[in-house]
């Protein structure tokens, strides 16, 4: 009998054992996770996935300012207005920075090469831009048969915004890089070994064109000035067209001016944008609000729910050292003492002061104009045009060091000096008096004593002088001293240009970035700009 | 997922039941007394029944009493560490055992079952209680620091329960698991560090679970053929765990207790307050606007460091009773470790308790062993950010300030607002005493073991196992409003966090054996068959934080209110011994290892091994050559794989809401966002092929005993964060299945009785090893010429700096660095590099310019033991040494230069003395200046031991007397040369501990 008890308790053991390998499978659904049919089945997820398509620009990644999306470049510097200005303002007269992080110095000597860490970081940081559009774009596509009503054209705006956000990454690739991988919603994701194929200036820029006229001529995007806060409408396709045509020559060879005036000038009559009456409260915490009437698009951070090191909070926080009191420009706990301008910045003002022009917003005091050495904070003036307090002079939610501004992508001030510029560059469709005019809206506003700042006849050098008044800071730069020729050449130096206090000239190739080595090395479609 | 519970508590509760049945009674007793040869009774020995599955253990005085039958004619002897014996029943009733440096006949576990160390066929070390490390020991680990040859030891700093990386024939991986796999009391243990979470608070390894005390014997199991029995959790080596068993006869107690006092071996060296004031009134002299500066500075003479470390009070109880209780052996153990950390504030209490029962039914065919093992800890965690800013804060300060806003201490402020100065350094005394970081853990492990002979068919048995690991840990920091580190927070000053981990593993085998002796063909054969299932799940919970006025922290709010992750691995195993003559001996084993970790059609993976060995003494030829009293060669060749170190789902595309700090703003409404998760679909697993060829001799008659292998190792399939063609996944850097790295190395391990007097002896163990490992590929296709590698080791200073690479070629993590240029006078130039590639400009890593500067790997790694004994003294030297080893030294690269002393946002940064040695003025992070050789010889371990002996009737004491970490000899500049990974930066220094101890058996 006893025995038998153990024989039937080894036998229980063993059916156990048995029972055990079958009850639980090897196929596993992580947790605190959704499929992608999951997220397109309502509307809210369609919604929340789009969230991500734009949070994208503004985050490293989903999990905290900590997290990030990509590897090889610290998380902190590497969300894409951070790295676009780094690359487009370092590189260029509108700053300098102290640190020594990697990749920093490497723009005020425009010595980059392939392997440069924020280079590396904004080359997958847009093209990260571009999957997650693709990918919303291919199961936004598959579940449209399932919507109806307004949740269908809710879906198909955001699968036009989505196509939108494609077409400003591949026109900054062609900017930046000159090329780019190619996909679209119809390419591959985490799948096998796809390798995409190389686009070149003439293929992005015509594939840019067309998508956006596409979405212009589809009227797929949502009417103009019509669309939420920080979602773009159909003013937006409008405006990247003007830039893209602006800078066509550069791209392609082939100038395209009277395209540009074409579509400034839909941008500045029927988008139904307007300029604020005070300059600098496009650049205050409260620019989402009440005071964005010029902000066609912007990217929305927030110092409570939407934080990052990057984008505006890397703008104010590095702008602030020396005797400057953080706290007055709203990040009472930050201040980082990183960024100021070259001399060349300031003296296109009439005074420094900003008496007459008050987009003349530098630090000046305990600061030399002059930068003696690039990692003293205090050799040169810091811009404070971007600040984390509102326009009431209030500090915005949560303000200690992560900013609540929004950083502009595209502003109607732009509008008005592509068409200037355009005319003087003999496109048709507008006229010189025109483009007088324009450039004359942006000095009355900048100026109490509007009469007197006017200018009464301009010439293409004014136009760059008033683009660095203007737009300095906002990521414009580099482009444009690269349509004047500028950029490289000896023709125009400031200070530390090439590594040397007083400036030198660089090789042409230095115009385009160089490709990360990392995505040569593993797709082998890729081939590296010349001179790299 | 609870049918399964309660199946395997349906279990568990049979094998109680069947605990309490009665067993067998038998007709006569003998009794016996054994002893070694100086006449110490010898506890725990074996005495078994030739023939028999019979046995007994001796009680406390050496004496066993045994029921046999009139059949029986012979007696087995046998213990750990003497020769066994063989009596005949009714003779001598004293059994004298000598003892032997390491017997042949001991019996050693292996996976799945024991073995006589004799017949071994791989490369096995084991190490005996009596050979362990002693003194003020936490965890298991530091018990066979320097021991095995090939088995590297490294503690993890001085924190009170910090673990030590354990690494056996150099690393195995460089991105998956590079943990050897514990296994306790045959309980394979899960991997405390496979899926990212971070691991249980004052839990830091699995075996924190266990009282040093209660250990017996360690065995690591180092080439693939022994190995891969385990499969896909042994690719980095398998540790085995035995505990003290239970004994027969009368109760045996033991209490044991020690005291230690820990001090800092050596502070860094920083800049003194009068040193500090030169430098800074020197500057103003230089340049007059500094003047700020000097304003700044305190009257004080503050040694931080000093103010900062304490002498560390560790006291440690055990209590242990083993015995027969009717015919059940048991033993039951009770432990208290109460740890000061040398860094103020940090503290931890540990209790712990062993319950180990063995009772034998039907006649002995019916084997159970039941191992259980609770623990509870309670600590205070001290904020090691102290260790760093000790060193950096301006010595002139002292460290409270009269009417000081910040609890009362010093800290940065502006001195014009005198508002904080929020980037400055803090006052590390204020993040020690300000920081209430309180944790406690809870944790049980353990296993039933049954083990039934299946009658009629001898030798055949079923074996059930079935063993679970549960552990919680928990606990809440409270920074208060007035605390300079937590002041930046948001809507409000101050901090309250709490958290908790909980870890569930569960483990089923089933197994068969049959062992059979087939003396017509001289054979013997032992076979088993195994189906075993093992689950690993963790669960974080995530909770909101509060300022110091229960405000909730912006952002804190957690979207999901826990983090579950588990994966399960499926395996059928099997396994031949086969010995001819007992003079061959062949194995040959094969796993299958499925896993919930990668996707269906990569899921299974084989892993099969062989190993063969003659033991060449048996030989005729040689039996006439007496001087050689053993000689084997072995030869072994075998897979392993690796699983562990990757994401549990990270096959799977899916899509998780983004947490409330990183939401997005349309209009006005904030949204999650839904973020798709980067997946690589291929992902499979890490294969390990490795050969090994060994000698084991020993020679005239055991005071010589020795082991030389050669192992050569190849990894393929290598988890390698790779680049991802940008556009088809949502990250540029996946782990894929990508490098190769090879691996080579010799060991050789030796044991000898110097000196064998009357009173007089003296052992010595040594052991050394050679070990190389190569890089053999890291991309997928061929590199560019701009590739240099993929950069790895972060270093502090900069943002986003590193100083290590991997390069096909060379040693994993090897320093890549700029080669400095040095003057006439040897004096370092700064900012002056050699421009290696010739191409006029000097490009930070990774270039051309940068080139590979040794590794932190010591291809050479020694220990050896000195054990004198005097009657009954005995005084026992434990030394380890690494030769080759390279160190960054990141704190002199970090804290070096003067560019920050004046910092210019406004605050004074103490710096390292080496700025007189380098005079360097702007970091020169990438400069091989500060790569260092860091070759050591570490005395680890002095220890006296004298035997009372014999204080009242029945109690034998023991006294004894520790220091450890007595003293480094290195030309490494420093705090310590010993820092895994061979990045300084700022560790928790491990202190030099004096312990004092007594042991009275009772």
């Amino acid at each position: 009998m006893k025995r038998n008890i153990f024989t039937i308790g080894i036998a229980t053991m063993l059916a156990a054992g048995t029972l055990v390998s079958c009850s639980k499978k090897l196929d596993r659904q992580p947790p605190n996770s959704v499929t992608a049919a999951q997220v397109f089945s309502t509307d809210t997820g369609a919604k929340q996935a789009l969230a991500q398509v734009y949070a994208a620009y503004a985050l490293t990644g989903s999990n905290g300012s900590g997290s990030t999306t990509l590897i090889g470049i610290d998380p902190g510097t590497s969300d894409f207005v951070r790295l676009l200005w780094d690359a487009s303002e370092l590189s260029t007269d509108e700053a300098v920075c102290a640190w020594n992080d990697p990749g920093v110095p490497d723009f005020h000597n425009m010595a980059w090469n392939s392997s440069n860490p924020i280079l590396l970081g904004l080359y997958f940081r847009i093209m990260y831009q571009v999957t997650v559009a693709n990918a919303f774009i291919q199961e936004a596509d598959a579940v449209k048969g399932k919507f109806t009503g307004g949740a269908l054209t809710d879906l198909n705006h955001y699968i036009a915004e989505s196509r939108f956000l494609r077409a400003f990454d591949y026109w900054e690739m062609l900017d930046l890089f000159g090329k780019a991988p190619f996909v679209t919603e119809k390419s591959p994701i985490g799948v096998g070994t796809y390798l995409p194929p190389q686009a070149s200036a003439d293929s992005l820029f015509s594939y840019v064109e067309s998508e956006l006229k596409d979405l212009d001529n589809t009227n797929a995007m949502v009417t103009a000035r019509q669309n939420e806060f920080a979602r773009a409408d159909q003013a937006c396709v409008w405006a990247l067209l003007a830039r893209l045509y602006l800078n066509a020559q550069t791209y392609t060879g082939t100038a395209r001016f009277t395209d540009a005036i074409t579509y400034s000038s839909k941008v500045i009559t029927t988008g139904g944008y307007a300029l604020l009456p005070n300059f600098h409260n496009n650049f205050l915490a409260d620019n989402d609000s009440s005071n964005n009437t010029e902000q066609i698009l912007s990217i929305a951070y927030d110092g409570v729910n939407t934080q990052n090191y990057g984008g505006t909070t890397f703008i104010i926080n590095a702008e602030i050292g020396g005797s400057m009191n953080p706290a007055a420009y709203g990040v009472p706990t930050g201040g980082w003492g990183g960024n100021r301008t070259t001399a060349n910045i300031p003296n296109l003002f009439p005074d420094v002061t900003g008496t007459v022009d008050k987009r003349s917003l530098f630090y000046t005091p305990g600061q030399s104009e002059a930068i003696a050495s690039i990692s003293t904070f205090t050799d040169g003036y810091p811009s404070v045009k971007f600040q984390n307090v509102t326009s009431k002079d209030k500090l915005p939610a949560g303000a200690a060091t992560y900013c609540t501004t929004s950083f502009p992508l595209f502003r109607l001030a732009e509008q008005y000096l592509i068409r200037a510029e355009s005319v003087l560059r003999g496109g048709s469709g507008s006229t010189q008096a025109q483009a007088l005019a324009d450039y004359n809206i942006l000095r009355d506003r900048a100026s109490d004593t509007s009469a007197s700042y006017e200018a009464t006849s301009i010439v293409l050098q004014d136009i760059l002088n008033e683009r660095g008044r203007e737009l300095s800071w906002e990521c414009f730069r580099r482009t444009d001293l690269i349509r004047y020729g500028l950029f490289t050449s000896s023709t125009y130096l400031w200070p530390w240009k090439g590594g040397v206090s007083s400036g030198t000239g660089v090789d042409s190739h230095y115009n385009l970035f160089p490709l990360p080595a990392s995505d040569l090395n593993v797709n082998p479609n890729l081939i590296q700009n010349k001179g790299y | 997922m609870r049918k399964k519970r309660l199946l395997a508590k349906a279990g568990v509760f049979c094998l109680l039941i069947m605990l309490a049945l009665p067993a067998y009674s038998q007709n006569t007793v003998v009794t016996g007394k054994i002893t070694d040869s100086t006449g110490t009774p010898l506890v725990g020995a074996s005495v078994t029944i030739a023939g028999s599955p019979r046995g007994t253990t001796t009680d406390a005085n050496g004496v066993y009493h045994l029921n046999v039958t009139s059949s029986d004619k012979t007696l087995l002897v046998s213990a750990v560490g003497y020769s066994p014996r063989r009596i005949s029943i009714g003779s001598s009733g004293l059994i004298i055992l000598s003892a032997v440096n390491s017997s042949l006949n001991e019996v050693v576990v292996i996976g799945y079952g024991t073995q006589l160390k004799k017949d071994l066929t791989g490369s096995v070390a084991s190490v005996n209680a009596k050979d362990f490390q002693h003194g003020a020991i936490t965890s298991f680990d530091q018990l066979i620091a320097g021991k095995i040859a090939g088995v590297s030891v490294t503690s993890n700093g001085g924190q009170p329960g910090s673990a030590s990386t354990i690494r056996i024939r150099g690393v195995s991986s460089i991105n998956g698991n590079t943990d050897p796999l514990y296994v306790l009391d045959g309980l394979e243990l899960p991997n405390s560090t496979n899926n990212g979470i971070s691991t249980t608070a004052a839990i830091n390894s699995p075996l924190d679970f266990l009282n040093p005390d209660d250990v017996a014997n360690i065995t690591v199991l180092k080439d693939a053929a022994s190995s891969a029995i385990y499969g896909s959790r042994a690719s980095a080596g398998v540790v085995m765990i035995n505990t003290k068993r239970g004994a027969s006869g009368n109760p045996v107690m033991n209490f044991n207790t020690s005291i230690t006092a820990g001090t800092i071996a050596k502070y860094l060296p920083v800049l003194s307050a009068g040193q500090f004031r030169n430098y800074v009134n020197s500057q103003v002299a230089i340049n007059p606007a500094d003047s700020t500066f000097a304003d700044m500075m305190g009257g004080a003479n503050t040694n931080w460091q000093k103010l900062i470390y304490q002498t560390a009070v560790t006291d440690n109880e055990n209590l242990s009773v083993m015995g027969t209780t009717g015919s059940m052996p048991y033993r039951v153990s009770l432990g208290h470790h109460g740890e000061q950390g040398i860094l103020k504030t940090d503290n931890l209490q540990r209790q712990t308790v062993g319950i180990h029962l063995f009772p034998h039914f039907l006649d002995d065919k019916l084997k159970i062993d039941v191992n259980l093992n609770g623990i509870y800890t309670g600590s205070r965690f001290a904020n090691t950010s102290a260790v760093g800013s000790a060193t950096t804060f301006d010595p002139t300060q002292s460290p409270y300030q009269k009417g000081s806003a910040w609890g009362g201490f010093f800290e940065w402020t502006n001195r014009s607002t005198g508002a904080l100065n929020a980037l400055a350094t803090k006052n590390p005394l204020a993040l020690l005493q300000q920081d209430n970081n309180y944790g406690n853990a809870a944790a049980s492990i353990g296993n039933v073991h049954a083990d039934y002979q299946i009658p009629h068919v001898s030798g055949l048995h079923a074996i059930a196992d079935l063993g679970y690991e549960v552990t919680s840990g928990y606990g809440q920091n409270a920074v208060p409003g007035d605390a300079a580190q937590q002041a930046a927070n948001s809507p409000g000053p101050g901090l309250i966090s709490k958290y908790k981990t909980n870890n569930t593993y569960i483990r089923a085998l089933y197994q068969l054996s049959y062992i059979k002796d087939l003396p017509s063909i001289k054979s013997n054969i032992n076979l088993i068959g195994a189906y075993t299932y093992a689950n690993t799940a963790t669960t974080q919970y995530n909770y909101q934080s509060y300022d110091a006025s229960n405000a909730i922290l912006s952002g804190s709010v957690p979207v999901y209110p826990t983090n579950p992750a588990d994966y399960t691995l499926i395996s059928y195993l099997s396994r031949l011994i086969y010995t001819f003559d007992q003079k061959y001996i062949l194995t040959a084993s094969i796993r299958d290892d499925r896993s919930s970790k990668f996707n269906p059609s990569n899921r299974q993976a084989i892993f099969p091994a062989v190993a063969a060995a003659w033991r060449i003494k048996q030989e005729k030829f040689l039996s006439g050559v007496n001087w050689l009293t053993d000689l084997k060669l072995r030869g072994s060749y075998g897979k392993t794989g690796n699983q562990d170190g990757i994401n549990d789902y990270s096959y799977i595309p899916v899509y998780s809401l983004s947490t409330n700090s990183s939401q997005y703003k349309f209009g006005n409404t904030f949204y999650n966002t839904y973020t798709p998760a980067a997946f690589n679909a291929n992902i499979k697993w890490e294969q390990t092929t490795s050969a090994n060829v060994g000698l084991d001799f020993s020679l005239f008659e055991g005071r010589i005993i020795g082991a030389v292998d050669y192992y050569n190792k190849s990894i393929s399939n290598l988890f390698f964060p790779t680049s991802v063609p940008a556009g088809t996944n949502f990250t540029n850097n996946l782990t894929a299945n990508i490098g190769t790295m090879t691996d080579h190395g010799v060991e050789l391990a030796l044991s000898i009785n110097l000196i064998k007097a009357r009173n007089f002896n003296w052992d010595v163990d040594y052991n050394i090893a050679y070990n190389k490992n190569t890089i053999t590929k890291i991309t997928v296709g061929q590199p560019g010429s701009n590739f240099y590698g993929i950069q790895a080791g972060p270093i502090g200073g900069g943002t986003g700096n590193m100083i290590q690479i991997q390069t096909v070629g060379y040693d994993p993590y090897s320093f890549f660095v700029l080669q400095q240029a040095y003057g006439k006078n040897g004096q370092p130039l700064e900012g002056i590099f050699v421009d290696r590639n010739r191409d006029g400009v000097i490009t930070p890593p990774p270039s051309g310019d940068a080139y590979h500067d040794h590794s932190p790997y010591a291809p050479v790694i020694m220990g050896m033991t000195n054990t004198f004994s005097y009657n009954k003294w005995s005084l026992t030297i434990v030394a380890r040494a690494n030769i080759g080893n390279y160190m960054y030294n990141n704190v002199a690269s970090d804290l070096g230069v003067t560019e920050y002393m004046l910092n210019p946002l406004n605050y004074l940064t103490n710096a390292s003395t080496d700025i007189y040695k380098s005079h360097f003025y702007a970091p020169q992070y990438y400069s091989d200046y500060y790569v260092e050789n860091a070759s050591f010889v570490r005395v680890d371990n002095i220890g006296i031991n004298y035997k009372v002996g014999r204080v009242a009737r029945t109690s034998t004491l023991n006294l004894s007397a520790n220091c450890q970490n007595v003293f480094v000899i290195t030309r490494y500049s420093g705090q310590d040369p010993e820092v895994s990974g061979g990045i300084d930066n700022n560790i928790y220094p491990r202190p030099r501990n004096y312990t004092i101890g007594a042991s009275l058996n009772f």
